[in-house]
């Protein structure tokens, strides 16, 4: 009789777990049949290969190359700058200080709260910085808010993945002569993949973000020619859209966001690739 | 001690391998007032005088004095817990890392003390090539794990290191099974040959210690018994430390033997001499198999 019921426990959990796959499996497919529907018919070369063109909003010419280069421009600075300042910081976290350091315990707590920190928060109170510096909206502005809002993901992401590092290897390093500073090159071929698995995390979270970008980075039919100017961005691009009330134009929102999701599959593919590479040697 | 015949490693045979010991050696132990401080060894490479270390509150290893000779292979036995593993992490200075950890006496290598200021811990450990229980081999290519050391303590060119990497992998034994592919990630080899790698890999910065923590308790009998070949082997050109818990392996190998309890040196000498005539009852038992 019991081992009956173990079965029945075991269908029904079966069905609970393929019913809650089917569920985020069906709203991604809507999500994106929702977007090809609307966006593609809309999606043309002109789209990704010129800026707007005067009354671009009202139905005009032209395409959205200012937000696609603006985004990719925020991506990549930001990206960049985030992981020149963490993984010097994941580093020391784990190699310099003690497994029980209160420095880690309360830097770790630390990034937690900042990675739950809305990117509307970090817009504004970049905001006031740029106030008080008499600083324009500008792609500057925008890379270094971006960075602020993935410093803790990059963080967090890939200390989960430090945190496993075998001790032995450590010591196995160390028992070469190798300083604490001379462990990093084995350190980091350990951690590839977590590095790999931040970056991704981070660049979806960059490339999506409105909030931050909105004060900071401001919108422009124009391609930024230096770090001084403003920057459009693909998601603002996408709400300045729908919320035309010219169906063609929120149909050409649809193509934007088509567009972002394109870029971040690319990046993603490129990013897995790359990594492999490095994570071949992972023991 | 060669001369002792192979035999059945279980415990049950160890009690009757030993059981002349009781009756050889009792008479002995009383006289003796030596206490097993140092081998008796004039001219040793490695001298520990008065060390006790603490982690915390916690004293681990209490006044040990010792003398390491040099090209012989001494082996440290001792219970589980006894502070074999903490010593030899003393000899490398590993044992830093650890939390509130705090020493006491001094280490003397080639006449420096590892544990003065003024003496750099990474030329401490580049002298003492580590073996650790489980073979760690770097998250690298084969050739890269040889040449790693060597390129961090300044080698840069590549005709040289192509020479030491084969010169090493050949002194372990490993050249032929991977010459022809050197550039493979370290980690598709065997277990065994794992452990070779790590030997290779620290006899490439020219150390003059190997220690071994456990070398070979995670291998395979044929792999360890190659490891084991291996000391032998290299025992002519460095001094070997070997922390075991199989008294077996000891048997085989050893030349000096330092047995511990519970953070003390009970007895240290020739192989032969306590194998044959431990001068404590502590050796004697634990020799017998009364307690592990």
């Amino acid at each position: 009789m019991k081992l009956k019921f173990k079965f029945i426990e075991e269908k029904i959990a079966k069905v609970l777990m393929i019913g809650s796959s089917i569920a985020v499996f069906a709203f991604v497919l809507n999500i994106i049949y929702t977007i090809f529907r609307r966006g593609l018919p809309a999606l043309n070369w002109d789209m990704i290969s010129k800026i707007p063109a005067a009354g671009y909003y009202n139905g005009g010419g032209g395409g959205i190359l200012n937000a696609i280069v603006g985004s990719l421009y925020i991506v990549l600075g930001s990206t960049f700058l985030g992981l020149l300042i963490s993984i010097p910081v994941v580093f020391y976290l784990n190699v310099y200080l003690k497994k029980d350091s209160k420095l880690a315990y309360i830097a770790r707590l630390a990034f937690d709260i900042l990675f739950g920190i809305p990117s509307i928060v970090y817009g504004a109170f970049a905001f006031t910085i740029m106030i008080y510096l008499g600083m324009h909206t500008s792609l500057g502005g925008g890379i270094l808010v971006i960075t602020l809002l993935i410093i803790p993901i990059f963080i967090r992401s890939m200390d989960e993945v430090a945190l496993q590092l075998p001790k032995d290897l450590l010591d196995a390093t160390y028992a070469l002569g190798a300083t604490k500073l001379e462990t990093i090159k084995v350190v980091l071929r350990q951690i590839a993949p977590g590095i790999a698995t931040a970056t991704l995390l981070s660049v979806g979270r960059a490339i999506g973000d409105a909030a931050g970008v909105m004060f900071t980075a401001g919108f422009t039919d124009s391609i930024p020619t230096s770090l001084g100017q403003p920057a459009a961005t693909l998601p603002l691009s996408v709400f300045f859209q729908l919320s035309s009330p010219n169906a063609d134009v929120q149909d050409r929102a649809y193509s934007a966001a088509l567009i972002l999701i394109f870029i971040v599959l690319i990046i993603s593919i490129a990013g897995r690739l790359i990594t492999n590479r490095f994570s071949k040697h992972k023991i | 001690m060669k001369s002792f015949p192979y035999r059945n490693p279980t415990r049950a045979s160890w009690a009757e391998d030993f059981s002349f010991l009781n009756k050889s050696s009792k008479d002995k132990s009383d006289n003796d007032i030596n206490n097993g401080e140092g081998l008796g060894i004039k001219g040793s490479y490695l001298k520990v005088s008065d060390l006790n270390l603490y982690i915390n509150k916690t004293h681990i290893l209490k006044n040990v004095n010792l003398e390491i000779p040099d090209k012989k292979i001494t082996c440290i036995i001792g219970p589980s817990g006894c502070g074999k593993s903490t010593l030899l992490k003393t000899f490398n200075r590993l044992i830093d890392d650890t939390e509130g950890v705090r020493y006491e006496g001094s280490i003397l290598v080639d006449g420096t003390d590892i544990f003065d200021k003024h003496t750099e811990i990474t030329e401490i450990r580049k002298k003492m090539g580590l073996l650790s229980q489980r073979p760690c081999p770097l998250p690298m290519s084969i050739y890269d794990n040889i040449a790693f050391g060597c390129k961090m303590h300044g080698e840069r060119k590549r005709k040289k290191l192509n020479q030491i990497v084969e010169e090493q992998l050949k002194s372990v034994g490993l050249w032929e099974e991977v010459k022809n592919r050197l550039n493979t990630p370290a980690s598709k080899l065997s277990i065994g040959q794992q452990q070779r790698l790590c030997l290779a890999r620290g006899l490439a910065v020219e150390p003059e210690f190997i220690l071994a923590d456990e070398a070979t308790s995670a291998l395979d009998p044929i792999s360890s018994k190659h490891i084991e070949e291996l000391f032998v082997e290299l025992k002519q050109n460095y001094a070997i430390i070997l922390v075991t818990h199989t008294l077996r392996q000891a048997l085989r190998i050893a030349d000096y033997v330092v047995f511990m309890y519970l953070g003390e040196v009970v007895e240290a000498g020739p192989a032969d001499e306590i194998f044959n005539n431990p001068k404590q009852e502590l050796t004697q038992k634990y020799l017998e198999g009364a307690f592990s």
